[in-house]
């Protein structure tokens, strides 16, 4: 851990100022992540502006939407009355990230920037595109257990860790950020990015974006809605694969589907075209394995994790027989 | 102890002693010492794996804030035992080992990754952690290999084969029964990740005299490494231990951080602390080694063994030897003609491993009671069946008879509470909720020692009775046991029993390993507090007052009370009889051990291990929905913390059977998963009840008190019972641990 300074921010705007100016400064929330990084050493701000005394704590529903504020606390969002009412996807893929007193500190905007848990990224003595460009990818060859099998490249196969940020990606979440250059709105799904030739870029913010909340649009899929993590221990592990399912059944017909996985991709993974061919379909098992069938079409594996093209559509067929209630 | 007892219920047991100490945050432990004048150090690691150092940069480091001192093997002070140190870790000459225990910056080679190459002094510990950053080094760097897996084959004797290379009858005897099982198991490598990290703080008083606060599960061992090591009298190095927050093994022996800290001391003439993070606890204070075992069993169609052979390659480092009892258990457990077993290591670039919970027999006895399930399927028998079948009545291997053993009573008992025989036998038959169901068990043994040791026990003429011994608590509850021990034998209410530890000081006792702390504490307990008492007899007996001609064995001595047994007669309190006759108090110091009972018997514990499983289908998620584990343990002296043991034993197994799993990245070295989120060991939700049962007979020759060891017979064999509920409930064997859901889908 190298030396720092410490400030906290007390207006959004000043917030976005001291990052703006500063190009070694980071926002800190519940730092349940960036201390982690800061003690490793793969990040070294040498500023770090507190957010958690600027208002944007609230989860409010108005004209149908649901707002969340940045620094609505994990814990507090799963557990909110109109989250688990009406977005009991979210409510479930909380509850099924980290542990109760690291849910008492995350936050939603924090929780959504978290970085890769890769081992490569987080040992500065290794190798990692990621943290370091050009020193290459570790894991490719490596101990690749739980990398992507979707979208990766040879400069990185990292995986996104976030199980909140899955249901989000499924439930089509706008994100809501504050910048250099005024307001912006980002889809959920465009918020993240692949490795593609620039592992070290997660997301498509620019230096300065404050993430201000998270906008969820009232829909159809709360009676019939799963979050299904399959990892190494029944709590406080990472995914090896998760899924997100939601339906909107009408009878046994399934009018939408909303699919996503974690733990396969560098960004949450939706199945457009296994959604696409749900629509219209009955819910059965046959149905689900159908579907998940087609989105493995475009799945690649490394050494050790070959498994996941197994378990990710098996996972798949699961939650949506849960979602489904068949 | 938050409960005022009058005596203690057998039933019950006693709650622990310390149990409120730990619970509010009270209890001391090693790092929480912060004597005045106290600094922070922190260890550099290695980055390389093998090769020597080339240059290490500390200059901008020394300049950092704060900083006071930075050590390496440039400019380290000598250790004075480092010079012709005692070759412990086996010999050179007869084996493929250094035989040498790492000297900390001694020179600059270097053995294995995240090897301490540099300490770092400073006055507080962020200061010392950041300067830590600084410190820079080049290597000359060799190929290195840490692959077992890939290398077993190259595994070669020990230079200590010991009880290693084995046979009874013929050799491989297996390989021309009527029925066959021949099957390789491969253990992961474990670390044993207690919770308290190993720290210490160390004290010069001057040059010559030292006070070391540390964690270890042996203050008189730590003491002696000490001494050995700066070349110092036993009455000028104090080892304190007084609360440790877990052990396993990691702290039986004393690592090289030890010397360090106690180096880096001496030469800042101030108070150190060291504490290893967590990734040092995985390179620095041992683990459980990768072991590649093989099986050959064989046996006559209706199931009587006639061949059992077991081969067992396990990882050492470079420069010591470790070697542990890996297929010891195949020799004795079952009645067979032909028995074999050979046992290897394979030297690699790693650091030495050590003695991790049930050493060597939990490794064993994950291989072969796979193997006995595997052959009781191959002969269509049931695995209790079976191995009633080919039961050991006498201990086959020294041809001696067991000290006790109730094995098929635990076998009985344990089938009956879960219901083993209500079960189908058919693999992937039963279901529930979706999920697929599996009975699996197991056996578990492990030998039943006694250890020497002293106590000093004082009743005061306050009524209260102080035991002393320099044993250390890792975590089981040793003064809680002891405490009711001596409150049983002395007829005293246990908050009149005071029991002091962890201090080298005070009489030797033992180290806590092998599950033999209870069995040689316990028995020095039971013999100052039965000279106690015949102290006391003489002064009654001087006394007069009705006492006069009675005979010690007409007394009772209850409630703090001597009196007549036939409850006739006259009466007096302890307090009042050491009034009377102006004795401040009664103090004995004495040494206890056993006598030649270990060559006439065979001693050992024997536990089994019985789990219902529920594996998903489709992804592979293995829980242990039900475990029922029963020990024959001899007599239960303590019964809170005998449960303790019993269902921690079971929740490590848990961890061994379906997650823990030390990765090492063989090009670099190095592990990938040294942290406690990435490295896993059970929660509370993989955790079911646990049911745990004794047999609770004592043992009439291995103690005064007829108690056997139960650490580690918790543990063994519990993975064995895993494996084979997953095969059970999947009809898939799984052959390599730890089985998580990769294994299971596709
Ligand atoms: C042992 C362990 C296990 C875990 N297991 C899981 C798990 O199973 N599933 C899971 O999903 N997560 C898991 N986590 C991760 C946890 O969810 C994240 O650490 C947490 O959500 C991060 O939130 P925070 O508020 O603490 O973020 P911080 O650490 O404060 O910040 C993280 C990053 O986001 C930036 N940031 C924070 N807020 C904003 C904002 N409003 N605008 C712009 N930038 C911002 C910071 O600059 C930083 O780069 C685990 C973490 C640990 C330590």
């Amino acid at each position: 851990m190298i030396p720092f300074q410490y400030v906290r921010a007390l207006k959004q705007r000043s917030a976005i100022d001291a990052v703006l100016k500063d190009k070694s400064a980071q926002f800190i929330a519940g730092g349940t992540n960036l201390v982690d990084l800061m003690k490793r050493g793969v990040t070294a701000p040498q500023k770090v502006v507190d957010i958690t005394n600027l208002p944007l704590k609230e989860v409010v529903l108005k004209n149908n939407k649901l707002l969340i504020g940045a620094l609505a606390l994990n814990a507090d969002v799963a557990e909110h009355p109109f989250v688990v009412k009406h977005f009991p996807l979210l409510s479930l893929a909380l509850q099924a990230g980290a542990s109760a007193q690291l849910r008492n500190m995350a936050t939603t905007g924090g929780n959504m920037l978290q970085r890769t848990r890769c081992p490569y990224f987080y040992d500065t003595v290794l190798p990692c595109n990621k943290r370091n460009p050009g020193s290459g990818c570790g894991a490719l060859e490596g101990y690749n257990r739980m990398h992507a099998i979707f979208g990766a490249s040879d400069k990185c196969i990292a995986v996104h860790p976030s199980d909140m940020a899955i249901a989000l990606a499924a439930l089509d979440a706008v994100v809501l950020v504050s910048g250099a250059k005024g307001d912006r709105r980002i889809p959920f799904t465009d918020f993240h990015r692949l490795p593609g030739d620039r592992p070290e870029i997660d997301n498509n913010l620019v230096r300065g974006d404050l993430v201000v909340g998270v906008e969820l649009s009232q829909n159809a899929f709360s009676k019939h809605a799963h979050y299904l993590k399959i990892r190494d221990r029944a709590s406080y592990a990472f995914a090896l694969v998760s899924v997100a399912a939601a339906l909107d059944i009408n009878g046994n017909t399934i009018n939408n589907a909303r699919l996503a996985m974690g733990g396969v991709a560098h960004k949450p993974w939706r199945l457009f075209t296994a959604e696409k061919f749900l629509a219209g379909k009955p819910a059965t098992e046959e149905n689900f394995k159908a579907a998940a069938a087609l989105e493995m079409q475009t799945a690649k594996a490394y050494e050790h994790n070959k498994f996941k093209l197994t378990l990710a559509p098996n996972t798949v067929v699961e939650a949506l027989k849960i979602a489904a209630k068949v | 102890m938050g409960k005022e007892y009058l005596f203690i219920d057998e039933k019950e047991g006693l709650d622990r002693v310390d149990g409120k100490m730990k619970v509010t945050g009270k209890a001391k432990y090693a790092a929480e010492h912060h004597p005045a004048g106290l600094v922070y150090a922190i260890l550099v690691n290695s980055a390389a794996t093998k090769g020597r150092i080339k240059s290490i940069d500390t200059k901008k480091a020394e300049r950092a804030a704060g900083v006071i001192k930075v050590i390496t093997h440039a400019n380290a002070p000598k250790v004075p035992g480092y010079e012709n140190a005692p070759r412990t870790g086996g010999n050179p000459e007869k084996g493929p080992t250094l035989g040498q225990p790492l000297r900390i910056f001694h020179d600059d080679t270097i053995y294995f990754n995240n090897q301490p190459i540099a300490m770092v002094i400073a006055d507080t510990l962020e200061r010392a952690m950041h300067a830590a950053t600084l410190v820079k080094a080049e290597f000359d760097t060799e190929t290195f290999s840490t692959n077992l897996a890939a290398n077993a084959a190259k595994g070669v004797p020990p230079s200590n084969a010991g009880r290693a290379l084995y046979k009874r009858g013929d050799a491989d005897a297996y390989k021309n029964a009527e029925v066959q099982v021949e099957q390789n198991y491969v253990l992961a490598r474990e670390v044993h990740n207690p919770m308290e990290l190993h720290s210490l703080v160390a004290i010069w008083d001057g040059d010559d005299k030292v006070k070391v606060y540390e964690k270890t599960q042996g203050v008189k061992s730590s003491q002696r490494a000490i001494m050995d090591a700066f070349k110092l009298p036993e009455a000028n190095v104090q080892v304190i231990a007084e609360y440790v927050g877990g052990g396993f093994g990691a702290a039986l022996r004393t690592w090289p951080h030890t010397i360090a800290a106690v180096l880096g001391a001496k030469a800042v003439k101030r108070p150190v602390k060291l504490m290893l993070t967590r990734e040092q606890m995985f390179t620095l204070v041992g683990y459980r080694p990768m072991t590649v075992q093989k099986i050959g069993l064989g046996a006559t169609k209706d199931g009587k063994l006639t061949g059992i052979t077991h081969e067992a390659v396990a990882e050492t480092s470079m420069y010591e030897e470790f070697t542990e009892g890996t297929v010891n258990m195949s020799k004795f457990l079952y009645e067979c003609p032909n028995v074999n077993t050979v046992y290897k290591i394979l030297p690699l670039d790693i650091s030495t491993p050590t003695w991790m919970r049930g050493p060597g027999e939990a490794t064993g006895a994950w291989a072969l009671e796979s193997a006995m399930d595997e052959m009781a399927y191959a002969l269509n028998m049931d695995p209790i069946e079976f191995r009633l079948k080919n039961y050991a009545e006498r201990d086959p291997e020294r041809n001696l008879p067991f000290s006790s053993k109730f094995l098929k009573e635990c076998y009985q008992k344990g089938a009956e509470q879960i219901g083993w025989f209500k079960r189908n036998r058919q693999p992937r038959s039963m279901q529930e909720d979706g999920w697929l169901v599996g009975y699996g068990m197991s056996t578990g043994t492990f030998g039943a020692g006694r250890g020497r040791a002293s106590v000093r026990g004082t009743l005061s003429a306050d009524g209260t009775m102080t035991i002393q011994s320099a044993v250390s608590d890792s975590g089981p509850g040793t003064a809680t046991a002891m405490t009711e021990i001596a409150a049983n034998r002395m007829g005293l209410p246990p908050q009149k029993i005071i029991f002091e530890l962890g201090d080298s000081s005070m009489p030797p006792g033992p180290t806590q390993g092998g599950s033999t702390t209870t069995s040689t504490l316990g028995s020095a307990v039971v013999d100052v507090s039965e000279a106690i008492k015949k102290k006391m007899f003489e002064l009654v007996a001087k006394e007069g007052r009705g006492f006069a001609s009675a005979k010690y064995e007409d007394l009772s001595f209850s409630r703090g009370e001597i009196s007549q047994a036939n409850g006739r007669g006259a009466k007096i309190a302890y307090t009042e009889l050491l009034r009377k006759n102006n004795l401040p108090s009664i103090e004995i110091t004495l040494n206890s051990q056993g006598g030649n009972e270990r060559d006439r018997y065979s001693m050992y514990s024997f536990s089994v291990h019985f789990v219902i499983v529920r594996v998903h289908p489709t992804t592979g998620v293995v829980r242990v929905h039900r475990a029922v584990g029963v020990s024959d343990a001899g007599k239960i002296v303590s019964r809170k913390t005998a449960e303790s043991q019993a269902i921690g034993g079971v929740v490590g197994g848990i961890g061994m059977a379906l997650m823990e799993d030390a990765v090492i990245d063989h090009r670099f070295g190095r592990y990938v998963n040294s942290n406690l989120a990435d490295y896993h060991v059970p929660v509370h939700a993989d955790v079911p009840k646990i049911e745990a049962l004794f047999i609770d007979k004592p043992d009439p020759h291995t103690n005064p008190m007829g108690s056997k060891g139960l650490g580690e017979i918790a543990l063994i064999g519990f993975a064995a019972a895993v494996a084979n509920a997953v095969y059970h409930a999947t009809g898939k064997r799984i052959r390599e641990l730890p089985i998580t859901p990769d294994k299971l889908t596709g």
